[in-house]
C-alpha cells in the first residue's frame, strides 16, 4: 500500500463526503458534504440525532463504506480507490472496532475472541495468546480468559471487545455506541476505560454516542445534524 | 493461515456436533453404498468365475440340438452314440479326455432314507474332464465299464441325505428298480453357478445306466477336455466339422448340435456381472451426489446462521479470501471425514455381506480411493457457494444481522 506523504498528512480527513443510499426516488441523502479532520491523539465524540449520519460517518472512516461522492484519507490515502481487500487490510492494521452489541463470537472464550484479529495477521498461537491475555489484563479481565462471552457481564463482554479492537495496536479506536446497552455505573467504567486507552496509549478514539453524559469524555464534540455537521467544537472545560 | 483455518473449522464442526453428524451422513451412506456395492458386484464377479472354472478346466460341452435359444429346438436333433465319442478322442488332436454322459433324476433309496438325484452315466474319464476327485473308495475300472456292473460314486449330498455321516462305500443303494453298490465317494465341489448343486450326483459306468435306467444306446452330452495350451476354438471347430459328416448335415443345413466352451459361458456371466456392478455403482455414486447437496445445503444454513460472525471478521480485517477459505475448509472436512467414515463402514459392511453372500471379499484400493477423493471433491463443489457467500457479505449488513 502506498503510504504517500503519511508524515504530514492528518490521520483522518474528510473532504465534502457525501453517501447517498438507493437510487431514484427512493434515494435517501445520508451525508451531505461532510469535512473533517482528525489529528493523532484526538478523542473525539460524534453526536446527534437517529439519522443523523454518524453512523455512516462512522462507517466510512471504518474502511466498512465508501463516499457516493468527496474523499476520505486515511494518512493521506485515498480509501475511496482502495478495493474491497486493501480496504481490509487498512481495518486489520490500523483500525479497532467497539460495537454497541459486542459481538463477540458465540461458544468462544474471551482469550479466542481477543487474539482472532492476530489470526489474520498470521501471528502464532502462542504470540496471539500472549498479546490476547496482554489486552486482556489491560481492560482488568485476566481472570475471565477462559470464559464464554455468555459467562460474562454485558459491562465484561465490552471490554473484552474493547481488548479485541486493541490487542493489534491500532492507531484509531472506533466505538459505536459503546455504552448504549449498559447501565450508568458500566458506561462510566467504560468509557473510563477507554479515555485510559487515548490517554495513555495515544490511540485516537472516535466515539459514536447520543448520551451527553458519555460524550464528556471525549475532548471534541462533533455534532451531526441532517448529514451535515451542525458543530465542531473543544468541549467545555469541567468546573 | 490455512492451519489456523483447518483448527478453526474442526472447532466449528465439533461445536454442532449433532449437525455435522447429519450432514456428514448423507457424504457417509453415499460412499459406503458405492464401496459396497462394487466391493459385493467384484465378488459375484470372482465367484462366478471360479464356479464355472470348477466345471472344468477348458472344457467343451457338446450336445445335439442347436443352441438354446428364442425358437430353437432341441427335440428333433437324434442324439449321439458312444461311437461318436470314440470318433472325436481317435480323430482330433488337442484333447486330453473326453467323457460320453447320459443323466436322468431319479430316486435313491438306503434302509429308510430316500432321495431324487441325478443319475450320471459315462466313462472314467468323467472324472478327468470333470476335476473330480474322490474322498473315499475308488472308480469304476475298465471291466466294469465294459460289463456295465451295478457300481457307482456317490457325491457329498447325495451321501448326506442318504448315509448322514457314514461311510457309504461298500454299502449298497436301491436305483429305481435294481440295486448298486456304491464304491467311491466324491470330495465335494459346492454350488455350481446358477444354483446348481454339483454335488447332488451319482456316477455310474455308462453302459449300466443305458441298460438299466434308459434302456437305450443314446449319449446325450460329451464332455471334452481340451489340452493345456490347444485353444479350444480349434478343437471346438475340428469337433463340429467332424460331427457335421457323422451327422450327415449338408453344406446348407444348419449343426443340430451345439459345443458350448465353459470359458465363453464364463465370460458372459463375469461380463453380465460386471455391467451389474457398475449399474449399482453408479445408483450409489447418486446417493453420494445427493449427500452432496446436503452438505451444501447445511452449509448455506450455517452462512445465514453465522452472519454476524463473519461480519465481525471482516470488521476486524479477514479478506474476502480468508472467509471463503474458512467455509470451505469446512465444507471440505466435513464431506472428507464423510468419505472416510464411509470407507469403515462400507468395509465392515462388505466383509458382512460377503459373507452373508457367500461370495469373496476383495478389498479394492482404487474404488477406496476414488470415492474419498470424489467426497472431498464434492465438499469443494458444494462448498464453493455458501463459501463465496459468505464471503461477498458487506460487512455492515452482516454486523446489524439479527
Amino acid at each position: 500500500m502506498g503510504d504517500g506523504n503519511s508524515a504530514d498528512a492528518p490521520l483522518i480527513e474528510l473532504i465534502g463526503v457525501t453517501k447517498t443510499y438507493g437510487e431514484g426516488a427512493a434515494a435517501l441523502q445520508a451525508l451531505r458534504g461532510v469535512d473533517l479532520r482528525v489529528e493523532q491523539g484526538e478523542f473525539v465524540a460524534i453526536m446527534g440525532p437517529s439519522g443523523s449520519g454518524k453512523s455512516t460517518v462512522m462507517n466510512i472512516i471504518g474502511c466498512l463504506d465508501i463516499p457516493t461522492t468527496g474523499s476520505y484519507r486515511f494518512r493521506g490515502m485515498a480509501v475511496e480507490r482502495l478495493s474491497r481487500n486493501q480496504r481490509a487490510l487498512l481495518r486489520r492494521n490500523y483500525l479497532g472496532f467497539v460495537f454497541q452489541g459486542y459481538n463477540l463470537l458465540a461458544r468462544t472464550s474471551a482469550l479466542e475472541n481477543v487474539a482472532l484479529p492476530l489470526l489474520y495477521r498470521g501471528e502464532s498461537v502462542s504470540r496471539r495468546h500472549a498479546a490476547a491475555r496482554e489486552a486482556l489484563a489491560a481492560v482488568g479481565l485476566s481472570d475471565r480468559e477462559s470464559h464464554m462471552p455468555s459467562e460474562l457481564s454485558g459491562g465484561q463482554q465490552q471490554r473484552a471487545a474493547i481488548a479485541r479492537a486493541i490487542v493489534t495496536h491500532p492507531a484509531v479506536l472506533l466505538a459505536d455506541e459503546p455504552t448504549g446497552n449498559l447501565d450508568t455505573h458500566r458506561s462510566r467504567e467504560i468509557m473510563e476505560l477507554i479515555a485510559t486507552l487515548n490517554r495513555d496509549r495515544g490511540i485516537t478514539v472516535l466515539l459514536v454516542t447520543h448520551e451527553p453524559d458519555m460524550a464528556e469524555y471525549a475532548r471534541r464534540i462533533v455534532r451531526f445534524v441532517d448529514g451535515m455537521v451542525e458543530s465542531d467544537r473543544p468541549r467545555m472545560e469541567p468546573a | 493461515m490455512f492451519w489456523n483455518t483447518l483448527a478453526l473449522a474442526i472447532k466449528e464442526i465439533r461445536r454442532n456436533l449433532m449437525r455435522s453428524f447429519l450432514t456428514v451422513l448423507g457424504i457417509l451412506i453415499g460412499v459406503a453404498a458405492v464401496i459396497t456395492m462394487v466391493t459385493l458386484g467384484n465378488g459375484a464377479t470372482a465367484a462366478v468365475s471360479e464356479r464355472i472354472a470348477s466345471l472344468g478346466s477348458n472344457l467343451l460341452m457338446v450336445r445335439p440340438g442347436q443352441r438354446l435359444g428364442p425358437g430353437r429346438d432341441s427335440a428333433g436333433a437324434p442324439p449321439f452314440k458312444l461311437a461318436d465319442a470314440q470318433a472325436i478322442e481317435n480323430q482330433i488332436g488337442g484333447i486330453k479326455a473326453i467323457a460320453p454322459t447320459v443323466s436322468r433324476t431319479i430316486t435313491v433309496v438306503h434302509l429308510a432314507n430316500n432321495w431324487s438325484t441325478s443319475v450320471v452315466g459315462t466313462t472314467r474319464d468323467y472324472f478327468t474332464v470333470g476335476n473330480w476327485r474322490l474322498a473315499a473308495g475308488r472308480v469304476f475300472n475298465e471291466a466294469e465299464q465294459r460289463s456295465g456292473k451295478a457300481v457307482c460314486v456317490v457325491g457329498q449330498t447325495v451321501r448326506a441325505n442318504l448315509f448322514g455321516s457314514e461311510n457309504p462305500v461298500g454299502s449298497t443303494i436301491r436305483v429305481g428298480r435294481f440295486t448298486c453298490e456304491v464304491i467311491g465317494l466324491l470330495v465335494s465341489k459346492g454350488q455350481a453357478s446358477m444354483g446348481m448343486d454339483q454335488d447332488d450326483t451319482i456316477v455310474m459306468p455308462l453302459r449300466t445306466v443305458q441298460r438299466r435306467i434308459t434302456g437305450n444306446q443314446d449319449v446325450r452330452m460329451l464332455l471334452v477336455s481340451v489340452s493345456d495350451g490347444t485353444p479350444t476354438s480349434v478343437v471346438r471347430r475340428n469337433i463340429e466339422s467332424l460331427l457335421r459328416e457323422r451327422r450327415h448335415i449338408t453344406a446348407s443345413e444348419d449343426d443340430n448340435f451345439n459345443v458350448l466352451d465353459t470359458r465363453e459361458i464364463a465370460d458372459t456371466l463375469s461380463g453380465t456381472t460386471q455391467v451389474l456392478t457398475l449399474l449399482l455403482g453408479a445408483v450409489a455414486a447418486v446417493s453420494l451426489l445427493v449427500g452432496g447437496v446436503g452438505i451444501m445445503n447445511i452449509m448455506l444454513v450455517s452462512v445465514t446462521e453465522r452472519t454476524r460472525e463473519i461480519g465481525i471478521r471482516l470488521a476486524i480485517g479477514a479478506l474476502e479470501r480468508e472467509v471463503m477459505l474458512q467455509f470451505l475448509i469446512e465444507a471440505v472436512v466435513l464431506s472428507t471425514l464423510g468419505g472416510l467414515a464411509g470407507v469403515l463402514l462400507a468395509t465392515v459392511g462388505s466383509i458382512v455381506l460377503t459373507r452373508v453372500m457367500e461370495v469373496p471379499y476383495l478389498f479394492n484400493a482404487t474404488i477406496n480411493i476414488l470415492a474419498c477423493a470424489f467426497s472431498a471433491a464434492i465438499g469443494v463443489i458444494f462448498g464453493y457457494f455458501p463459501a463465496r457467500r459468505a464471503a461477498r457479505l458487506d460487512p455492515i449488513v452482516a454486523l446489524r444481522h439479527e
